[in-house]
């Protein structure tokens, strides 16, 4: 498996930062190697917020993402921002409620994720969890037994049950 | 074997603490160490331990020696402006040989700089940060796994030679999450102060047995009453005027260390059997350095990278070695140019340098474009 | 034929001490021991803390475990000791600049936290070890060598700065009134919480002498003639009670005390964690 590196973007309080944590430890848990980084300061509270993940079955040299073999972006501010520096052999996964921008990025996924969350599962905050199951799904990162594992390590109890539910509709967005 | 656990760099400090015997924490919050505060916070207590928020950093260097000074395995935490208050503590305790671990977020400087953005700026701190001749035991990982180790190995080399041990890492390692295999305890090596054995020298704290050169230990509030201080002193602990125990205090200070080379410098080597030349490098800075490397040999360029865990002392022996048989060196490190100057002076030529002051990190496109400038 | 005081709880072999003839340091030095001495503490288990300056060298002469450490971070250093080792008895010894100036912040922290550590403050208003540089006790007007034209501060009164910041235990000593400072150490040692007691001394040879305050006699009989009570003084205007000496308790309360605090989440956690 070549050296995969994701970037996920949205505004803070999203919960992309826990979206990377939870693929990192997923894939983890399949045998893979993982890094995991995330911006730092007031942006992490509020504002734009980046996290990426890098996933390889070799050792991981650098740990920051060169070039972005994956982008999902929860906002047009970040769609704007990160959609346009990426390149053709770049998947991008936009929330369809965002607006198309021009891109190198062959594979544009565009999917339901703050819809899904906010009126399937029936919370807005589950967004997060449903993005993880998309990404995994379209990325084939982890089976969905290890993922489900490293999602249930980082919710509150008594939120199993609404999660879980956000996982698996995430995954059924991608056929 | 045991599955990887995802760990954060600041948290797998806490991890290996714990399991290197540390019992007391004093901290002051500051970026981007901030979250070994908080683990140690939370877990300490847990194992018996105990933690405290000190008012300064300057405090919390204090308490932690104060906390040695009983007997227990110590440590703090700290970036780059707080490296600079802890300094004259940490002189204090190479003075009065207290063991403990300084761990050394870097970032941006100077002054207060970039606080989120990394740097390796304070290497040269960490070996003359502190007033006077002393001894300086830095350690500085390069992966999450690595920094779990060599906390471990910080507070063994701390209680071993009795004195305080940086754990130099960096913003890049810091705040990196990756996989570390958590061993079981018979699988590591706890190393304990050594303690004295003949009652005719326990109330001598600085007494040194022949063929040694560290004091051993005796327990506090049992049998004796000892002083110390930062003044210099004598065997006895007590204040001396006497020029020549104050220079012999000094000069077995500086050689414990150096008669431990051996035991205390570690590195690693990458690819350097048949390489022309070698990219020399510390902490994060090795991810990239590492990157290029591979990089390079795709090229079919001859480079390997020679990576000093032990940062200081600095594996003076090895490098000059390598410099007989490779003519080309490269220095990468985020700075303007301070190991590189160490490394100068060992090999006794000028190096080639990769540096960054700007806060971003050093890409392996950038080492990769000095290698080919290099050949 | 030195006494049993002496004799027990100091180190003759490092005598005699470096004070100046007429410092009041040594009688409240003995103060210390004797307060010890009258409560029975097991010397093994005292750890004596100092930071830098005349007071500090107190340290060195009392045979206790004892740490001479850095300008102004004794409570620092002791705040370690006691966290690290409840059981021992820690007691800071130090001097007016290095609590209150330099170490002001430690002071003040540590009695809002209300850790079980006893100060002693040997509060001569002066910088002695450096030669005569005006301290944050030194009365404002006073001369000092780095007040040449009369010191513009107006000083801290450290029993009342301790018990402002939460100290549970405050009280103020003198050189002279030596039986009522030895109880009121006493007390302090046995107070659960942080305790101060800030114990007025006498520096003739420099801030006696660049005040014309005359030789030791001179400025132990002014402590004598101007001693008020702690609770008469906090009825007066400070700019009356600059002139007088107070002596008694300021404050004594019964707080939550921190290690003791610290061990019940311990215990907590130890149990959950089997």
């Amino acid at each position: 498996m070549d050296r995969m590196e994701l970037r996920l973007t949205g505004s803070g309080g999203q919960g992309v930062i826990l979206a990377t944590i939870i693929l990192a430890e997923a894939a983890l848990y399949s045998g893979k190697n993982a890094v995991q980084s995330q911006s730092y300061g007031p942006e992490a509270r509020g504002g734009m917020c980046k996290a990426e993940v890098i996933i390889s079955e070799d050792e991981i040299g650098f740990t920051k993402v060169m070039k972005p073999t994956f982008l999902l972006a929860l906002t047009q501010e970040s769609l704007n921002k990160f959609g346009a520096t990426v390149d053709e052999n770049c998947v991008i996964m936009m929330d369809d409620s965002l607006v198309e921008i021009e891109t190198k990025a062959k594979n544009v996924i565009k999917a339901p994720i703050l819809a899904t969350a906010r009126e399937k599962v029936g919370k807005a905050f589950t967004a997060n969890i449903v993005a993880v199951g998309a990404i995994n799904k379209a990325l084939g990162l982890a089976s969905f037994e290890n993922l489900k594992e490293a999602v249930m390590g980082h919710i509150p109890a008594g939120t199993e049950e609404i999660n879980i539910k956000a996982l698996e509709m995430g995954n059924d967005l991608i056929k | 074997m045991t599955r990887k656990v995802l760990m954060q760099g600041n948290e797998a400090v806490v991890e290996g603490a714990i399991k290197g015997g540390m019992r007391f924490f004093a901290g002051y919050p500051i970026t981007p160490s901030t979250e070994i505060a908080e683990m140690a916070a939370l877990k300490l207590p847990r194992v018996g331990g105990r933690f405290i928020q000190m008012e300064d950093e300057i405090a919390s260097m204090a308490a932690v020696l104060g906390a040695s000074a009983v007997g227990t395995k110590t440590m703090t935490a700290t970036s780059g402006p707080g490296f600079s208050l802890k300094q004259e503590n940490l002189g204090y305790g190479c003075m009065t040989e207290l063991p403990c671990v300084v761990v050394n977020v870097q970032r941006s400087g100077p002054s207060t700089g970039l606080p989120t953005s990394p740097s390796q700026g304070d290497v040269m701190q960490a070996k003359w940060g502190t007033h006077g001749d002393h001894p300086v035991i830095a350690l500085s990982p390069s992966s999450v796994e690595e920094t779990y180790h060599l906390t471990i190995r910080c507070f063994n080399l701390a209680e071993k030679y009795r004195t305080p041990v940086i754990l130099l890492m960096d913003e890049i390692v810091g705040h990196l999450r990756e996989g570390v295999s958590i061993p079981e305890n018979e699988q590591v090596d706890i190393i304990e102060r050594k303690l004295k054995e003949r009652p005719d020298v326990f109330h001598l704290p600085y007494h040194v047995c022949e063929g040694e050169y560290v004091p051993r230990w005796h327990l506090t509030g049992y049998d004796v009453r000892y002083n110390i201080t930062g003044l210099a002193h004598g065997v006895d602990g007590f204040p001396t005027n006497n020029n020549e125990i104050a220079g012999a205090l000094v000069t077995r200070l500086v050689e414990k260390i150096n008669h431990g080379y051996e035991d205390i410098v570690t590195f690693e080597e990458y690819m350097l059997d048949d390489a022309d030349m070698m990219v020399v490098c510390y902490g994060g800075t090795a991810r990239s350095v590492k990157t290029a490397v591979d990089m390079a040999r795709a090229q079919g360029i001859k480079v390997g990278m020679f990576r000093a865990i032990t940062v200081w002392p600095s594996p003076e022996k090895e490098l000059k070695a390598l410099s007989k048989k490779i003519k080309s060196v490269i220095v990468a490190e985020h700075n303007y140019g301070q190991y590189s100057l160490e490394v100068q002076r060992i090999i006794e030529r000028p190096v080639g340098f990769v540096g960054k002051v700007d806060g971003t990190v050093i890409t392996p496109d950038e080492v990769l474009a000095k290698i080919k400038e290099g050949r | 034929m030195a006494s049993k005081l002496i004799d027990k709880y100091m180190r003759e072999d490092h005598l005699p001490h470096i004070w100046c003839p007429g410092c009041g340091h040594g009688i409240l030095m003995r103060n210390v021991a004797k307060a010890i001495d009258n409560l029975g503490i097991n010397q093994e288990k005292v750890c004596l803390v100092s930071g830098i300056g005349c007071a500090a060298r107190a340290a060195g002469y009392m045979d206790f475990q004892t740490m001479h450490t850095t300008h102004g971070r004794a409570i620092a250093f002791a705040t370690g000791v006691k966290m690290a080792r409840p059981d021992l008895e820690v007691i800071v010894i130090a001097g007016d600049g290095d609590i209150a100036a330099i170490g002001g912040n430690h002071l003040i922290h540590a009695a809002r936290r209300n850790i079980n550590i006893t100060v002693i403050v040997f509060n001569n208003d002066i910088y002695g070890m450096t030669g005569g540089q005006y301290s944050p006790t030194t009365p404002t007007g006073d001369y000092g060598t780095t007040a040449p034209y009369g010191n513009l501060d107006r000083p801290f009164d450290i029993g009342l700065l301790a018990a402002a910041a939460g100290a549970s235990y405050s009280a103020k000593g003198t050189c002279y009134h030596v039986p009522q400072t030895i109880k009121l150490i006493e007390d302090g040692i046995k107070h659960k919480g942080f305790a101060l007691i800030d114990c007025l001394g006498v520096c003739p040879t420099y801030y006696g002498r660049k005040n014309k305050k005359g030789g030791a006699v001179e400025m132990l009989t002014r402590q004598k003639e101007n001693m008020i009570t702690a609770e008469q003084a906090y009825k007066l205007p400070i700019h009356e009670r600059e002139s007088k000496v107070i002596l008694g308790k300021i404050a004594e309360n019964d707080f939550p005390e921190f290690t003791e605090e610290y061990q019940k989440i311990i215990d907590r956690l130890v149990k959950q964690n089997g």
